[in-house]
């Protein structure tokens, strides 16, 4: 593999009490590129993702963020929203977390924060309504409104997002993520709960994120079928441990994956299978 | 609306169960009074407890109780099951509407008015300066409850800072007030940040409490700290503000007799009157301005999910921080006019009640909702000085009307929230979805 | 060192009282999450009740202590009790599935109404009591002729409370009620749909919250000798200290707050001022509850993402 990695996972392991939730993981995520997550229920994907994004603290290991300009970030020594701030790391959730009183554009303005601050000067600025702030306001929701028009949801922008359609909360929440303007866009089971249109959808969503805008993205997903479409690179974890990493197809051939699935949930082995032919 | 059968059955509960119903309240009504009401108890002439009984006034208790659960079910029965949907025909609907667009700024001339309306009725202009007072601690509030959905029991703190930052800066130092009032706004958002700073990762209720005993701290070194605050016999001689250094009193170099008018102490209860509005619309125009600026933004955000809030890179310890030192400050402003417009302030005004009055406001209000807070002051105020002369009975009829405004409108007045900002339509969005935060 | 043991013994039977109210906090929340602000003042109630009861049975003529004790402590449980479960029915059930803010505001608002109650049903002076329950032991006789004593109004109220705490928690731990509860502190849904009466339980726990609180009431009395009308205020904001101090939720932990409570009050006033005990109290509970933000007993919440 040719290492233009954004993200590097050296040996990360997490511990709660005694349960070993993630053991000495290592895995790559290419630049401009899919990589999915996948692996049984309980196999420690979302843990992983906590760690990257900064929820939690890792026992032991290193994640390494390389920016496009060469610049190397630490992720284990930031915490909390300094991963989003400074790596540009975004991410969803696995239980869609909206802002649910708030319009589907207020959550992408929200989304805008730390640009927004900066531009009403801390707020002095903007309470005196100075041109530059008005300026940065505006820009700020035509990007709102340029990503309320991908996702489909011009229409509905000024309708409070927790009454939005299940699908198009998936999406809102994607386009609030991507309004941070991150390196990296950690997507925790986007496709839940989606019926197949939703998630052709969706997969072409993700493509155009990554093709259009250069952004890596980070994936836990699943529907195989999203999976095995869209990705570039697959990683399998079971019980905390990477089993297998490849392409689409490398994985879809590998006994040890099969193996892990039929060990647990019997339609998600079969899934694995089917989608190779 | 289509209700589950059980609801359908006890909706029409026949005169046996409302009397049934009635028999049982007053037997609980009867052993609660048993003692209380039907034994008095009080020091006797030697200092010894003596006591006689009131079993009149017990029965009487209890008969009224009787009725009142009949009086209640009857009327529940009437009205309806609760969550009942009316439906309202859309003529009916596009009016109310055009009457809660009219009402603010309705309000808001009457408001203006009221001095030149009431000019001769001081007890008016002064319930109105208590009223305009309270709204503005309400906004205040406001910020911290409405919009971050942090719980502060002890708002009251900020309050008595700000009135004895103005108090003894300007009785030990002869600072004015107009000097004083921003000090004494800085020096609350101060105290804001400081107490904030710690305790604003704790969740919920334990928020709350801390929040509580920090206004009790507050109060009881008020209280103590006798060579600063002269304890519990307060601050007194404090200066009343002047226009433009130009005092409003009856003197020589008085207003009146710069202007040559007759001197008449209603000058300075009108003058008092616009301060506070003053102070109380520029508390509203900062929160509104706030609410679209993306700090404003990021409040509202923390109430609806802060683990959300930290994905998309905001610092949650400083926007809370932000939120409070807000509202602290415009405690701080509404602190120093009280004690400008009192002239002698001590302890006793600073207590939990004064806290639980101002939540009440807020929450009443609708949270969030600017003109729900104003309408619910007024409510609250307005109302409990039309019991002035229940007397004694006051704070319990008082007590009694808040657990009832609760129970009818838990979620306030005003029941929906403005978006902060929109591309087509500015649609009003229901309460039901806007979270309350962990306070 | 007398003068230190003495005050430890008088920090304990604070402290004791303080735990017994704290109990109530602690339960209720741990069953509706929400802080009964009504507590303290139930509290309160308690000791009025206690000090009416008392005042009856001595004009009776009745003079045997101990039975006097138990007719007073068993009045003023069942009536006590029967505030609590008043208040619960007519202020928190309506909005049990509500806004959270409103239950809380609701309760502040009956937290009025039982202060001003009493306020006019009993007037507003301080009630003091003679003693009740005289003599006690001589522990200890320091060389500078300062004794320790122990109080049997010390003792009994000690007694109490350890024989209540036994008693509650073989209730909590053993019986059906107990489990009931547990089982709504858990997941009120889960448990209405295993059978569980979930509002008969919410009841029960206010009962028993304020029925404990009845007993701190009555022990105020003994120990102090007076009650009044806004006794409850303070006591309950204390207890409720106590209950955060302790980790809320956890019974153990409300106990040991309510000693450390009782401990730390007693001995500020012994050495350093009388005046400023209860901004110690608190500002130790702003203290604690910073760096264990969820009290010395209670479970670490675990964020889920």
């Amino acid at each position: 593999m040719s290492g233009d990695h954004i993200l590097s996972v050296d040996r990360l392991s997490m511990r709660f009490g005694g349960i070993v939730a993630v053991n000495d993981l290592s895995f790559n995520a290419e630049r401009r590129k899919i990589t999915a997550l996948i692996g049984p229920n309980g196999a420690g994907k979302t843990t992983v993702f906590n760690c990257i994004t900064g929820f939690y603290k890792p026992t032991s290991g290193a994640m390494r963020l390389v920016h496009d300009d060469g610049h190397a970030i630490r992720l284990e020594r930031l915490n909390d929203f300094r991963i989003s701030k400074l790596a540009r790391v975004a991410r969803t959730f696995q239980n869609i977390r909206l802002f649910p009183g708030m319009t589907a554009l207020e959550n992408l303005m929200v989304a805008q924060h730390n640009a927004l601050m900066r531009a009403s000067g801390l707020t002095f600025l903007g309470l005196i309504g100075a041109p530059s702030w008005r300026n940065a306001e505006q820009a700020a929701i035509d990007l709102a409104r340029t990503w309320l028009d991908r996702i489909g949801l011009l229409d509905r922008a000024d309708e409070a997002a927790g009454n939005l359609p299940y699908g198009d909360q998936r999406r809102l929440e994607i386009a609030r993520a991507m309004c941070t303007k991150p390196a990296l866009l950690c997507l925790d089971e986007p496709a839940a709960g989606l019926n197949a249109r939703e998630s052709a959808a969706l997969s072409e969503l993700l493509l155009s994120i990554r093709t259009d805008h250069g952004t890596s993205i980070l994936l836990i997903e699943h529907d195989m079928s999203v999976v095995m479409e869209i990705s570039d690179h697959v990683v399998v974890m079971d019980h905390g441990v990477k089993i297998a990493e490849g392409t689409p197809q490398q994985i879809r051939d590998d006994p040890k994956v099969i193996a892990a699935y039929l060990g647990t949930d019997e339609e998600e082995a079969i899934a694995v299978m089917e989608s190779g032919t | 609306m289509s209700a589950p059968p059980a609801a359908q059955t006890s909706r029409a509960p026949g005169a046996a169960f409302i009397f049934k119903k009635a028999l049982i309240s007053a037997l609980v009504a009867l052993v609660l009074f048993s003692l209380m009401i039907g034994v008095r108890t009080e020091a006797g002439p030697q200092g010894q407890l003596i006591y006689w009984t009131r079993f009149g006034d017990l029965a009487a208790m209890v008969a009224t109780v009787f009725g009142g659960s009949i009086v209640f079910e009857l009327l529940r029965q009437w009205w309806g099951p609760v969550g009942t949907i009316r439906v309202v025909p859309p003529a009916v609907q596009s009016t109310l509407s055009l009457a809660g667009r009219l009402i603010a700024p309705v309000l808001l001339v009457f408001t203006f008015l009221v001095p030149v309306i009431f000019y001769n009725e001081r007890y008016i202009l002064d319930l109105g300066i208590l009223v305009l007072t309270y709204v503005m601690l309400g906004w205040g509030l406001n910020v911290v409850v409405g919009l971050a959905g942090l719980l502060d029991l002890g708002y009251v703190a900020f309050y008595a800072v700000g009135a004895y930052s103005y108090a003894l800066l300007a009785t030990n130092f002869g600072l004015s007030f107009w000097i004083c009032l921003p000090l004494a706004g800085i020096l609350a958002a101060f105290w804001g940040v400081l107490l904030g700073f710690p305790v604003l990762r704790l969740r919920g209720d334990y928020l709350a409490i801390v929040t509580l005993a920090f206004g009790e701290i507050i109060r009881l070194v008020l209280l103590n700290w006798q060579s600063v605050t002269g304890g519990p016999n307060g601050v007194t001689g404090i200066p009343r503000p002047t226009l433009f250094g130009i005092p409003l009193s009856a003197g020589d170099d008085g207003l009146a007799a710069i202007l040559g008018i007759e001197y008449s102490p209603t000058h300075r209860i009108v003058f008092l009157f616009y301060i506070i509005l003053a102070l109380a619309l520029l508390t509203n125009w900062v929160t509104i301005r706030l609410r679209r600026l993306p700090i404003g933004r990021a409040w509202e955000a923390l109430r609806e999910d802060e683990v959300a809030c930290r994905a998309l890179g905001i610092n949650t310890t400083t926007t809370k921080l932000t939120a409070f030192a807000t509202g602290a400050m415009f405690g701080g402003f509404a602190g120093a006019f009280f004690a400008t417009r009192q002239g002698f302030i001590s302890p006793e005004s600073f207590t939990f009640h004064e806290s639980a009055l101002v939540l009440a406001i807020v929450v009443l209000g609708g949270m969030g909702s600017q003109l729900g807070v104003a309408l619910a002051a007024l409510a609250m105020i307005g109302g409990f000085e039309l019991f002035r002369g229940l007397d004694q009975y006051r704070m319990l009829v008082f007590g009694m009307a808040m657990v009832l405004l609760m129970i009818w409108r838990p979620r306030g007045l005003i029941g929906h929230r403005a978006p902060t900002v929109f591309l087509k339509h500015n649609q009003a969005i229901s309460s039901d979805l806007v979270k309350e935060g962990h306070g | 060192m007398d003068y230190f043991a003495q005050q430890l013994i008088n920090g304990l039977v604070l402290g004791s009282i303080y735990g017994l109210i704290a109990i109530g906090y602690t339960m209720v929340y741990g069953i509706v999450g929400m802080i009964n602000f009504a507590h303290g003042d139930i509290f309160m109630i308690g000791g009025f009740i206690a000090l009416i009861t008392f005042l009856i049975l001595v004009s009776f003529g009745l003079t045997a202590v101990p039975l006097i004790l138990l007719i007073v402590l068993l009045v003023s449980m069942a009536i006590t009790a029967l505030y609590g479960w008043t208040v619960e029915r007519i202020a928190y059930r309506p909005l049990r599935h509500s806004f959270r803010l409103a239950p809380m505001l609701s309760a502040i608002g009956m937290s009025f109404v039982l202060t001003n109650f009493s306020q006019v049903a009993q007037g507003a002076r301080v009630k003091p009591v003679p003693p009740i329950i005289t003599g006690g032991y001589t522990l200890h006789e320091g060389a500078e002729g300062f004794v320790v004593q122990l109080s049997n109004v010390q003792i009994i109220v000690v007694i109490t409370t350890v024989v209540l705490l036994a008693l509650f928690t073989w209730l909590v731990s053993s019986t059906r009620l107990g489990r009931d509860m547990r089982a709504c502190e858990q997941d009120q849904t889960m448990a209405s749909l295993l059978g569980v009466d979930v509002d008969r339980t919410i009841s029960m726990t206010f009962v028993i919250g304020a029925a404990l609180a009845a007993v701190a009431g009555m022990m105020y009395l003994l120990y102090y000798g007076l009650v009044d009308f806004f006794m409850g205020f303070v006591a309950g904001i204390k207890a409720f200290t106590a209950a955060v101090l302790g980790g809320i939720g956890s019974l153990p932990g409300a106990m040991l707050g309510g000693l450390l409570i009782g401990l730390i009050e007693t001995l500020w006033s012994a050495y350093f001022s009388v005046e400023y005990k209860d901004v110690a109290a608190f500002s130790i509970l702003i203290v604690v509850l910073i760096f264990l933000p969820t009290g010395l007993l209670g479970r670490p919440e675990v964020e889920k993402v």
